[in-house]
């Protein structure tokens, strides 16, 4: 197949022909590579949380809906594909890889980022591990949980090995993509645009970035030992052997903890945009946002012992991991304040992205609070794998950044595309989406307070009702995402053309035609001021 | 075309699209290669941290370990891949001289030093084989005579270590061949040398985690 020699006029329509795709280096065209797979991935994962919820509408012994699922080991494979797949191939992908890759060079005025054919090598990653976790399903299956715990995970007879380098290889993904984000912010921001004029997108995703490649190389090594260990038995983290099953926890937590910060960093870069545009004012605190984001980055890596807190810590180490989780709550809080500041005196308009930017903060705030709450060492202990637990991160993970990547979505969608999506359908979705999460997990913390334990199949018959409630909230988030996916279908479909800058953005991505053309900018920006000089 | 082969100049052949200058594009791939070093180090860090954690937990049997095995072949290995590193570091030097002949027999004997200390890993490891030293679940305590029962921890690290270093080693010499075959063709010159430079980092990485390698598995203890 020849190149075609009339290219046309935006990234889109640049080159043509499914092959044009698979070996783009462009990388708006790898962004959307990313965005179609995850959404791929997302849906999946969904499912799979539906039928959990739907197996815990009753409790087992009820007539007809007590017992869905065929039986417990069922149950722990449907859990174990549904944090895995959401954690590796949703939330930490989500918006650095989709929205990071397409807008991280935008906004500072760049071509492409430094490394275009390591860029496409990072998606062949995550398409590889993602292939290969998805293959286990077809194999003895998995049934460890996400975090693939040891001893258990050695012992059992399912196919850990596969999944965990699965996970390796989308790690290395996740490490090229951070490593190629550096170095983009370092070395390719247009004339003009100095670090302090950088968007805080930009900013977040340079922290995020940084945790991508210091925290994932130990998670790396750890699934590796952890799959020598099946292969070869060479005793590290087995007991029998005189390893020490608690040092894979250290290790796992180590990159996992950090990784809780690589998923919602980028939301909160996200959010920052949103709240600045849709008030039409500069962001309060610029400098106290973008260098908050840094503080997290660095604080993260010393609180992985919370996860541990039950597992034979020391009472000392406890208490000095307790005091430096709540250290975290710092520079988040920073952010809170300036966001609400920006609101005072802004000309604040509710359309999609920002009713999203909104619902973060809500649901942010509270996943933020029980964090804390969590982090201190005697509640710890009594929350402990409980459905307290499961809410909390649920309300950070879910509210926080997948609602944050939604509103980004709306928020971009005119760039990415050339169309504009209905603002009716959108908000629709947006209202089943926040109304049914707060219903499916709100229950959760008083379930967790009660005393219901987290990954059980069944429950005792007190815990019914409230779980009903989780479970009806489920599917409201079901039909929301349906709407969702509907406003996204409509808006590529029948949308509107889209204008070069329909919400009256000041960042640089606005400030090219939509769809951006291939070179992303006709003639290089030259940036002669701030991000956000709304007045 | 690219006669004025300025490292200033304006864009020339070997300057991607998305680079202004040929020095904004050097100190990108340059910058990239460091952090890439740097996730390296990262995860060896986590294997010498359970490493440290263990040889802390049992002692005499780490020096157990030890004793099996030949500091000898060890630290001939360690003067081969020294020597290496300094051939592979005045392939570059020629190379930034034009000197491409001399650049390309320094680089096959880069090559040629990492083939050595494979094939004298390889004997090692047979030896061991022999002797029934394998690791973890694999090692009879009894059947080898051993005086610690979990030796074969021991051993799970040393063939960890010995062999995620080793497969770096291969893809070092995967990487120095590619960098040998691009000389010869003469891509590479006093203008445009970087992916050479790179390889040659990785390369310097890989016999410094050998160094550290040796004396905590054949000297401690």
């Amino acid at each position: 197949m020849a190149k075609t020699t009339a290219h046309g006029d935006n990234y889109i329509n640049y080159e043509k022909g499914l092959w044009s795709w698979l070996t783009t280096v462009d990388h708006k065209r790898i962004g959307l590579m990313y965005f179609i797979t995850v959404m791929f991935f997302f849906f999946i994962g969904g499912v799979m949380a539906l039928l959990l919820r739907l197996e815990l509408f009753a409790p087992n012994t009820a007539p007809n809906v007590g017992q869905i699922l065929a039986n417990g080991d069922v149950y722990n494979q449907v859990m174990t594909y549904h944090g895995a797949i959401m954690v590796f191939m949703v939330i930490v992908p989500g918006i650095p890889a989709i929205l990071g890759n397409f807008f991280l060079p935008l906004h500072i005025g760049a071509k492409d980022v430094a490394f275009p054919k390591i860029n496409l090598l990072s998606w062949y990653c995550f398409m590889a591990g993602a292939i290969l976790a998805i293959a286990t399903f077809f194999t003895t299956k998995i049934d460890t949980g996400w975090t693939f715990y040891t001893p258990y995970s050695i012992r059992t007879g399912t196919a850990t090995a596969l999944m965990v380098l699965a996970a390796f290889i989308m790690g290395m993904s996740s490490i090229l993509t951070g490593l190629n984000f550096i170095v983009t912010v370092h070395k390719l921001r247009a004339p003009g645009m100095t670090m302090h004029r950088m968007p805080l997108f930009v900013w977040s995703l340079y922290a995020t970035a940084i945790l991508q490649m210091l925290a994932t190389p130990v998670l790396g090594i750890t699934l590796l030992l952890l799959a020598v260990e099946r292969f070869l038995g060479i005793g590290i983290f087995d007991p029998k052997l005189g390893g020490d099953p608690v040092l894979f926890q250290h290790f796992f937590w180590f990159y996992s903890h950090p990784a809780v910060y690589i998923m919602v960093i980028p939301a909160m870069g996200i959010v920052s945009e949103l709240i600045t545009t849709f008030s039409k004012k500069v962001i309060f605190g610029y400098t106290a946002i973008a260098y908050s984001s840094l503080g997290i980055a660095a604080v993260s890596f010393f609180v992985w012992g919370h996860h541990m807190f039950v597992s034979g810590q020391s009472e000392t180490t406890g208490i000095i991991f307790s005091f430096l989780t709540m250290l975290v709550g710092v520079p988040t809080a920073i952010k809170m304040f300036n966001w609400v500041a920006t609101f005072y005196k802004g000309s604040v308009e509710f359309r999609t992205p920002m009713l999203y930017a909104l619902g973060f903060m809500f649901l942010f705030a509270i996943g933020g609070v029980t964090g804390i709450m969590l982090a201190t060492l005697p509640i710890d202990v009594h929350f402990h794998d409980t459905y307290f637990v499961v809410a909390h991160f649920h309300y950070v993970m879910v509210g926080g950044t997948l609602m944050s990547l939604m509103g980004g979505y709306y928020y971009w969608f005119p760039k990415m595309f050339g169309k504009m999506y209905s603002e009716s359908t959108a908000r629709m979705s947006f209202v089943f989406i926040f109304i049914g999460f707060n219903v499916t997990f709100f229950p959760q913390f008083i379930l967790g307070a009660m005393g219901m334990p987290r990954r059980y199949f069944d429950y005792i018959p007190a815990y019914e009702t409230l779980n009903k409630i989780s479970t009806v909230g489920s599917w409201l988030i079901g039909i929301g995402f349906l709407f969702g996916l509907y406003t996204i279908v409509h808006g590529l479909l029948k949308g509107e053309k889209a204008p070069m800058n329909p919400w009256g953005s000041k960042t640089l991505e606005w400030q090219t035609p939509s769809p951006p053309p291939h070179d992303n900018f006709s003639v290089e920006p030259v940036v002669t001021a701030g991000p956000y000089e709304y007045r | 075309m690219s006669t004025d082969n300025h490292a200033h100049g304006a864009h020339t052949a070997h300057v991607a699209h998305h680079f202004k200058t040929a020095d904004q594009q050097y100190s990108s791939g340059k910058e990239g290669i460091w952090l890439f070093m740097l996730t390296e180090i990262l995860m060896f860090g986590a294997i010498f941290v359970g490493y440290f954690y263990y040889h802390n937990q049992y002692p005499e049997m780490f020096a157990e370990g030890a004793k099996s095995l030949d500091w000898k072949m060890g630290f001939v290995n360690t003067l081969v891949l020294i020597f290496s590193s300094f051939t592979m570091a005045i392939s570059i030097s020629f190379i930034q001289k034009n000197q491409q002949k001399k650049a390309v027999l320094a680089l096959a004997t880069t090559i040629l030093c990492a083939a050595i200390f494979m094939v004298i890993k390889y004997f090692e490891y047979q030896h061991k084989f022999h002797l029934g030293l394998y690791p973890g679940k694999f090692l009879d305590a009894a059947k080898v005579g051993a005086e610690h029962a979990n030796l074969g921890l021991y051993f799970g690290f040393y063939y960890t270590m010995t062999g995620l270093h080793g497969i770096h080693v291969m893809i070092g010499i995967g990487l120095i061949t590619w960098c040998l075959l691009r000389t010869v063709r003469g891509d590479f010159h006093s203008q445009y040398w970087i992916p050479v430079e790179g390889v040659g980092l990785f390369w310097h990485i890989v016999d410094l985690i050998w160094i550290f390698l040796f004396p905590l598995l054949y000297l401690v203890g």
